[in-house]
């Protein structure tokens, strides 16, 4: 018998939300990431011990898996919805202070682009990280991220952009942001995003994965 | 309904009765690094490259997108539309956020453009459809505004009659406005294509106009795009796309089947003609 974090780990990594949900038909009438995280925390296990051991180790496999093309986005979205699930559970304890996260993520994509998918993804991937995400949403402008940064001093920007001629709005950003704030770390990503443009636009990382980011924020919060 | 789009001579009409009029999408610098380099150096072999290989997989109509960063689209798309102009004759669908750069291209463009896009929001009609009037084109009508996009089909019937009645108040005829349904990753959401479709049915039955639709945004996220992105243009026919926008190459099969399969290919003709073509 596998232990309880074990559990949620594996309802994570194969997006078994809670009791009630029928997906994946092979963990039907199972208790999912929802029970298990109650049952744990009603147990005494510290929240920070179902982060570290269950959560994150759950959503770097499903972030690797997704890097190699064994999973696809709906997948990555079951994941997602599972991790939320055990999330609610553990939020009081970030509130009161007894469990800690890895620091604060805010992730928008840029003024005129109104794809969200990949910027959810990565949301999803860096809160599964251990880490407080803002999603400011789409079409977001520099004002939007500048308030953030007063809100939230020390906090990492993450810019999507699906459109070349959204990146420009990227490069504008990106400008204005490290005009005001220069020790502002920024990431950017999307579909035309290249390294090159990263050191052009003098963003600090670009990952073509959400995977990638999380392993960045790593870097910077150890 | 028949809108008619014209290159330097010839002409094309996108019939709601059909055939399927092919919008070839790859003249566009996502995913094309090719196209940014040889663009920034000023060459347009390679533009040229892109119109030939989709004009001989069936397109009818070229999209043409130059945005990039660092480029000035509004000296840019003009200078391509130019170019291509003197190589090839089909109808140009030119494709920009920025109304000056669609402006400055329909001042040299021979023929009559397709123009992509407007949209329901208040800046968009203001800063597009009089350009439409002024310079005769037609337009694609996106049907998203200024609360964003809707997974209500009524509503998004909703935004195109309101595209539909601008226009015609500038004294721009329904003809000359394609509406597009909005077609969306179904990876991330598993109803949107079902909406997608739904909006495509009512804006047939209630406006009648032509449509189009970006069909390859419906596999983002999925394995087996083509086959995904093929089914899906092969519904939106049924129920009433008439322009996809789309990689000729790769749709362009599943298109003729359609036509072939709704009535629409005496003889099976465009079918075979495109089975030797492709040998």
């Amino acid at each position: 018998m596998s232990t309880i974090l074990e559990q949620i780990s594996k309802c994570i990594e194969f997006g078994k939300i809670n009791l009630a949900s029928p997906y994946p038909p092979d963990m039907k009438e199972q208790e999912g990431a929802d029970e298990l995280t109650k049952k744990a925390i009603d147990e005494g296990i510290d929240p920070n011990a179902i982060l570290d051991e269950a959560l994150i180790p759950a959503m770097a496999i499903v972030g690797n898996k997704f890097s190699k093309n064994e999973i696809f986005v709906p997948q990555m979205l079951m994941s997602a919805k599972a991790m939320g699930a055990s999330m609610e559970h553990i939020r009081p304890f970030f509130q009161s202070g007894a469990a800690k996260r890895k620091g604060v993520f805010v992730v928008g994509t840029v003024a005129g682009d109104l794809h969200d998918i990949g910027k959810n993804l990565v949301a999803m991937m860096v809160e599964g990280g251990g880490w407080e995400v803002i999603d400011l949403g789409v079409d977001v402008a520099s004002a939007k991220f500048e308030e953030s940064i007063n809100q939230h001093p020390g906090c990492i920007i993450g810019l999507s952009a699906l459109l070349t001629t959204t990146m420009t709005n990227m490069g504008t950003t990106v400008k204005e942001l490290k005009a005001k704030y220069p020790e502002t770390q920024i990431l950017i990503g999307g579909a035309p995003v290249t390294t090159e443009f990263c050191e052009q636009i003098g963003a600090n990382f670009y990952s073509p994965d959400p995977q990638g980011a999380v392993n960045f924020l790593n870097t910077i919060a150890s | 309904m028949k809108t008619i789009l014209k290159g330097r001579s010839l002409e094309v009409e996108i019939n709601t009765e059909g055939p399927v009029i092919i919008i070839g999408e790859s003249i566009n610098p996502t995913r094309r690094k090719k196209l940014v380099e040889t663009l920034s150096a000023g060459n347009f072999d390679f533009v040229h490259e892109l119109a030939r290989v989709q004009i001989e997989a069936g397109a009818d109509v070229l999209d043409v997108n130059v945005g990039f960063p660092g480029v000035d689209d509004e000296l840019l798309l003009p200078e391509t539309v130019k170019s291509l102009q003197q190589e090839f004759d089909v109808p140009l669908c030119l494709d920009s956020p920025n109304p000056k750069a669609i402006e400055a291209a329909l001042k040299v463009a021979e023929g009559k453009c397709l123009i992509n896009s407007v949209n329901g929001e208040e800046k968009s009609m203001e800063a597009i459809l009089p350009i439409v009037k002024e310079y005769g084109a037609a337009v694609i009508g996106l049907v998203m505004d200024d609360n964003g996009i809707t997974h209500d089909p009524e509503k998004r019937l909703g935004v195109a009659e309101k595209i539909l009645n601008r226009a015609g108040k500038l004294g721009i005829s329904p003809e000359d406005i394609v509406i597009d349904p909005l077609a969306m990753a179904v990876s991330a959401d598993p109803n949107a294509c079902k909406v997608t479709l739904e909006t495509i049915k009512l804006v047939r039955d209630k406006l009648g106009l032509n449509m189009t639709e970006g069909s390859s945004n419906v596999s983002f996220g999925l394995p087996n795009r083509e086959i995904l992105n093929n089914a899906f243009v092969t519904l939106s026919i049924l129920y009433g796309v008439t322009c996809p926008i789309a990689n000729p190459v790769k749709i362009t099969s599943a298109i003729r089947a359609a036509d072939l399969l709704l009535g629409r290919d005496d003889y099976a003709m465009k079918w075979v003609e495109h089975f030797q073509n492709t040998q």
